[in-house]
């Protein structure tokens, strides 16, 4: 396997989707290639930090101006 | 990931039978994330609040319509997605660029440059606040049909199907984005999280004034 195939399925790699006989042709590749090794490292690491981080909260009034927002509706609707 | 509710099945039941309060406990336990969601296609916050009323009032219009297929989460979302999306349509008539027209297919481009270790734990050089700061500006510098199909599949964790149906694309063209969207951030991330590298944010502005 050469390092644009690896680029080319690194997510499908990444993500356990990977047909396991490529898998095993990836991770030999890995093995000797440090630059694909990083990048597989680093896109993996950058997945993580994303799906890590906690989403801002909420600004208060917009809380309070949707919740006014639903119950006039809803009671409009009754 | 988002925390469901354990009696959520519950709470649909009495919110569609008109239980006000059951139906304001449903959204508020998701209002963070789906304001996350509008918030990152849309690209302001402006137009984000706009997106979550409309969503609270769509919610309460057609939830009778909620059978239950989904969670009910996937169901306010895919609200939110088309509401956002529909915003920055309006708001990009000019240049928009339609989220189901292909995008760059050169190869070459794929290609990763700056490849440097990041060591372990990279995240650890910067205090929380300013990790997210530099997370979101990676995120909205990418073109909105990137940072989309990487919102919904990465940050959300909805499946890539869920994620072709929600945004009307085929399942290879959420894959080919993704992988673009996830290498594009990892490129903006290498200059901050590059080992024995610490580029603060402070040090970052003032190199670009």
């Amino acid at each position: 396997m050469v390092c644009r195939e690896v680029i080319r399925k690194l997510s499908e790699y990444l993500d356990g989707n990977l047909d396991p006989a490529l898998a095993r042709e990836l991770a030999r590749h890995l093995e000797h290639c440090e630059d694909c090794r990083l990048v597989v490292d680093t896109t993996r690491k950058t997945i993580e930090l994303y799906c890590n981080a906690e989403p801002a909260p909420l600004p208060d009034e917009l809380r309070q101006r949707l919740n006014r927002a639903v119950a006039e509706k809803l009671r409009g609707n009754l | 990931m988002v925390a469901h509710l354990d009696n959520e099945t519950e709470l649909v039941a009495e919110a569609q039978a008109g239980n006000v309060e059951c139906l304001l406990t449903l959204l508020n336990h998701y209002y963070t994330h789906l304001y996350r969601v509008a918030l990152n296609i849309t690209g302001n916050r402006e137009d984000a609040e706009d997106v979550l009323q409309e969503v609270s009032l769509k919610t309460c219009t057609h939830l009778g319509e909620f059978r239950g297929d989904s969670r009910f989460y996937t169901w306010l979302v895919r609200i939110t997605v088309n509401e956002a999306l529909m915003r920055l349509r309006v708001r990009h008539t000019a240049t928009w660029l339609s989220l189901d027209q292909p995008l760059e297919t050169d190869e070459r481009s794929l290609m990763p440059r700056e490849i440097e270790d990041w060591g372990d734990n990279p995240e650890q050089r910067y205090a929380k606040s300013e990790l997210q700061t530099i997370l979101d500006r990676a995120v909205e510098g990418l073109e909105p049909q990137f940072r989309t199909v990487f919102l919904l599949r990465d940050v959300e964790e909805f499946s890539m199907e869920e994620t072709a149906s929600m945004l009307g694309l085929s399942v290879s063209a959420v894959k080919s984005r993704l992988l673009r969207a996830r290498l594009k951030l990892r490129q903006r991330l290498n200059t901050h999280l590059k080992k024995g590298q610490y580029i603060g944010l402070q040090r970052s502005n003032s190199e670009a004034v």
